[in-house]
């Protein structure tokens, strides 16, 4: 695995306690679709926040002087984290699903492996712009739908058709309060992205499609 | 909310470039001796990291935004203080990774 340069240094400092690989893995979707939900279920800490302060949209943060008479806005954004050993640590965060907020979206999915599309089926519109967004951006991702009791196999072709997305674009359920079940969400969306690397032998329409999305990377 | 911002004293965003929410943080000198041009906060930091921390966990524990987090962890790089390892850009496209992080995904 990479590691940047300061790599030497840091372990002439540090002797052999490297820092471990951090992954991350998005959670998207719309404003009461469960992400935090889901987060709490997963991390394996508190389910711990960070915040964002803005004094106004599109500027992270002015300066002293400025901060006085200006309205300010925090938008708190969920995290949580796995650690898998000593070597590897996955951290989870949930997007902010609000418009305003969307010029983070950038600074928080730089290097992540992929992302969770949470859906509600009465709102199904709302994930629309995380699905837009990561088609654009050729993430990786999954649609899970949230529901406490599975879906029917019509529903699911529904939400496909409703949603227009690749073929190869696992839609799964999950119970955000289920850890198991996020977990799976989140095994099937890293097995999804290494299909994208390495197709397996499918049948030979679908084989054709999958070629063509490779050689458009 | 006022300390917060006295802590970035009134240092821009810019100089928080590189600090990625999940670029590792780790101190490089465990003792910091008489160091009284550092804010409480900023020893807290090099406390912390002690043990390599991602930005994203100093910032919760902290309770301070992520952007001021970033301008001080800033700060602390440039005296020599911290390292800071940037995550992969291309994480996504490593099997080998993505079939480690499936098979520990697994395994919880």
């Amino acid at each position: 695995m990479a590691y940047d340069d300061c790599e030497i240094r840091r372990q002439a400092d540090h002797g052999d306690c490297p820092a471990p690989v951090a992954v991350k893995i998005l959670i998207a979707g719309g404003f009461g679709a469960g992400k935090t939900t889901l987060v709490s279920s997963l991390t394996e800490i508190s389910p711990l926040r960070t915040e964002e302060d803005l004094t106004r949209p599109g500027t992270v943060i002015d300066s002293v002087a400025g901060v006085g008479g200006k309205r300010t806005t925090t938008v708190a954004m969920d995290f949580g984290r796995l650690t898998i050993h000593a070597g590897l640590v996955v951290y989870i965060f949930g997007m902010p699903g609000q418009e305003r907020f969307w010029f983070m979206w950038d600074d928080l999915s730089y290097g992540s492996l992929g992302a969770v599309v949470l859906a509600d089926t009465r709102r199904l519109a709302d994930c629309f712009p995380a699905i837009d967004y990561f088609e654009h951006l050729r993430t990786p991702f999954v649609v899970a739908l949230n529901r406490f009791d599975g879906a029917r196999t019509h529903e699911l072709s529904d939400v496909r058709g409703a949603l227009d997305i690749d073929p190869h674009v696992p839609i799964v359920t999950c119970d955000a309060r289920e850890r198991a079940t996020c977990r799976d969400a989140l095994v099937t969306l890293v097995e999804h992205a290494a299909a994208l690397v390495a197709p397996v032998a499918r049948a030979p329409e679908s084989e054709r499609a999958a070629a063509v999305r490779t050689s458009r990377r | 909310m006022v300390r917060p911002y006295w802590l970035v004293r009134g240092k821009t965003s810019r100089s928080g470039e590189g600090l990625d929410v999940i670029a590792m943080v780790h101190s490089l000198r465990r003792a910091v001796p008489d160091r009284t041009d550092l804010e409480p906060e900023h020893l807290a930091v090099l406390q912390l990291c002690a043990s390599p921390r991602s930005v994203a966990d100093l910032a919760s524990i902290l309770k301070l935004p992520l952007a001021v987090v970033r301008i001080m962890l800033a700060d602390l790089r440039d005296q020599g203080l911290v390292s800071v390892r940037r995550p992969r850009s291309d994480g996504h496209a490593d099997l080998r990774l993505l079939r480690e992080v499936a098979d520990g995904l697994r395994r919880l």
